[in-house]
């Protein structure tokens, strides 16, 4: 691998367990992630691809090992806990916009709540990345007079005007029609370009093979193979990988 | 037809008769009510109107309504001071009214959601303090008058004006409580609303007035309106809480998810993303509890406070006035009925304006 010195890694993850009752989700996953660096995760449902990304920014908590994101370890601590979800974009698969504000307010609240940021200073901010995905003109209607994808973009931006260190996506496509899917992926493949640090659980195997560093194949909550496009797409190694491919790339 | 002519919606729709046969005379059956319906208005409404308005008594001392058929009016007329003040001293009631009519207009004036804002807060303030100046007196040269003489429809007024601005952050608060992940929060807030909504209004009322008093240091009063006014706040903050929980409960996972994964802590979360929406939604609910609360202030009668309905009870009981009950409880009625359709109508104009996002 290209990248070795440490400071160099935003988000550090060993040997990460956790159990939703008595069901093991993650076994002992370990993962190192770069400035900078692309990450695709697929896997079959309820291989707990969902579940890793969402303990990167404590949305769920886990049970066993460590989490370091950005020299911070994720522990009970609240102010450490709201300090990591700060520098840490998400994008849900259901974008969660907040229907009773604008899209403008939806923006800016974080920016003017969490970085004690002046209205007008947020405002411009806002405008900016509204412009960046493409929907400087929606920026005051509420989310429920959207499409689909134009909420996603609108989500996208809501987390950048956090200006975060790494982004994830949960399945950023899977909830929209297929003809709103591109415009969304044209605006992540835009923010790769930028260099912007990246996880991204998704089974959309184009922009992998586009714009990702590392694809990771999850099953049965492990990490099954971590390999670049190239290699993972023409060269899987384990039987389980090349019958998902097979599954979802007909 | 030619494509796209305009085309007449049918006759039945546009025209009276159409409009009677389709709503009125559609079926047999529906015939049938519309006539029988018909015939108990007309044995009801024209002798109403008879008895209320062409026979009626309307400034007449209490002798000459006993030879009329009609409503005798008088009732309320020559007695509309002690009913609207009760015991507040006769040269005096001047402020009382001045009072109110600030209350109304603050009240009217918080109609429009966008004076929301910190200077209707300063209104509310100065006008309170204006209120409680003119009630109590003993400054600025005003005689000073015991809060034992304030009844009337001040005493309703305050009681539930005050009640239900109060009850409505501590429900909102109890129901958080009720939701924290902190145990002994949750258990508390849970003991709480249940003892309370376990409850009559008026055991918390005899409670307050009767037993409270027992607990309290030798030299210690504490006014029996405080009393009534703790406990109505008390009882009806237990029912919005739990109108409110099913609000938070309508709030879907992904709002709070958002909300965390932009770094808001739990107060900027509640205040800014999950509150505005919830309450939002239990409106409806919430004002139902609210108007039955602002009605149930009439049961401090049972703890002998003189608000509204104790006033007009005791103006009947008054041998000259004796048994015009009908027209002092249609006038009552009037005035309830003028409160909570006025909260109904707010509510009503507040959930149209908070639902353009849809």
């Amino acid at each position: 691998m290209a990248y070795s010195h440490d400071k160099n890694i935003i988000v550090e993850i060993i040997d990460l367990h956790k159990w939703f009752g008595s069901f093991h989700v993650l076994k002992g996953i370990n993962l190192h992630v770069h400035r900078g660096e692309r990450i695709v995760i697929c896997g079959p449902s309820g291989s707990g691809k969902s579940t890793l990304i969402r303990c990167i920014n404590r949305l769920e908590e886990h049970q066993k090992g460590k989490i370091i994101v950005d020299g911070i370890e994720l522990t009970n601590n609240v102010k450490n806990i709201e300090k990591i979800r700060s520098e840490v974009g998400m994008v849900f698969q259901h974008f969660n916009l907040f229907p009773h504000l604008t899209v403008l307010e939806n923006l800016t609240l974080g920016p003017i709540w969490v970085r004690k940021m002046p209205k007008k200073e947020a405002e411009e901010i806002a405008m900016h990345f509204l412009e960046k995905v493409h929907i400087v003109d929606q920026a005051h209607k509420y989310p429920g007079q959207l499409s689909g994808g134009q909420q996603q973009r609108v989500a996208i931006a809501r987390s950048l005007c956090m200006s975060p260190k790494i982004m994830l996506f949960d399945e950023p496509t899977s909830a929209l029609d297929p003809e709103m899917i591109k415009e969304v992926l044209d605006v992540m493949i835009e923010l790769a370009q930028e260099g912007m640090t990246m996880i991204v659980v998704t089974h959309e195997m184009g922009f992998a093979k586009k714009v990702a560093h590392r694809v990771m194949f999850m099953d049965g909550g492990v990490i099954v193979e971590s390999n670049p496009p190239e290699e993972f797409f023409s060269n899987p190694r384990h039987e389980r990988t090349k019958l998902f491919l097979s599954q979802i790339l007909h | 037809m030619e494509k796209g002519a305009e085309v007449k919606p049918p006759i039945s729709d546009t025209t009276i008769a159409g409009w009677l046969k389709k709503n009125l005379f559609s079926t047999k059956l529906n015939s049938f009510l519309t006539i029988i319906t018909l015939y108990y208005l007309w044995k009801t409404i024209p002798p109403f109107v008879k008895w209320a308005f062409l026979d009626s008594a309307w400034f007449t001392p209490p002798q000459m309504c006993r030879n009329i058929d009609g409503a005798c009016w008088s009732v309320i007329t020559k007695n509309i001071r002690f009913i609207l003040f009760g015991f507040f001293p006769y040269d005096q009631q001047w402020r009382p009214l001045v009072a109110m009519l600030v209350l109304f207009g603050l009240l009217y004036y918080s109609k429009e959601r966008h004076r929301w804002n910190r200077r209707l807060i300063y209104y509310w303030g100065v006008g309170l303090t204006i209120m409680a100046i003119l009630m109590k007196g003993g400054i600025f040269g005003l005689t000073s008058v015991e809060s034992t003489k304030w009844s009337g429809l001040p005493l309703t007024l305050l009681l539930s004006v005050f009640g239900l601005t109060a009850a409505y952050p501590l429900g909102v608060i109890l129901a958080l409580g009720r939701q924290s992940k902190m145990p002994a929060v949750k258990v508390l807030s849970i003991v709480y609303i249940e003892l309370i909504r376990g409850v009559p209004l008026i055991s918390l009322l005899f409670m307050g007035s009767i037993i409270f008093p027992l607990f309290l240091p030798e030299g210690i009063t504490i006014s029996k309106i405080l009393r009534a006014q703790v406990a109505i706040i008390l009882f009806t903050a237990a029912y919005i809480a739990e109108v409110v929980r099913g609000g938070l409960q309508a709030i879907p996972k992904g709002q709070y998810e958002a909300a965390a994964s932009l770094g808001l802590n739990y107060y900027q979360t509640m205040r800014l993303v999950v509150l505005p929406q919830a309450l939002k939604i239990v409106i409806p609910p919430t004002v139902s509890v609210l108007i039955s609360a602002f009605k149930d202030t009439s049961l401090v009668v049972i703890i002998a406070l003189y608000d509204v309905l104790k006033t007009t009870q005791t103006v009947l009981s008054d041998p000259h006035w004796m048994g015009f009950s009908r027209e002092a409880y249609i006038f009552l009625a009037i005035l309830y009925f003028l409160g909570c359709f006025s909260m109904s109508q707010t509510s009503r104009k507040l959930e149209r304006e908070l639902n353009i996002e849809r």
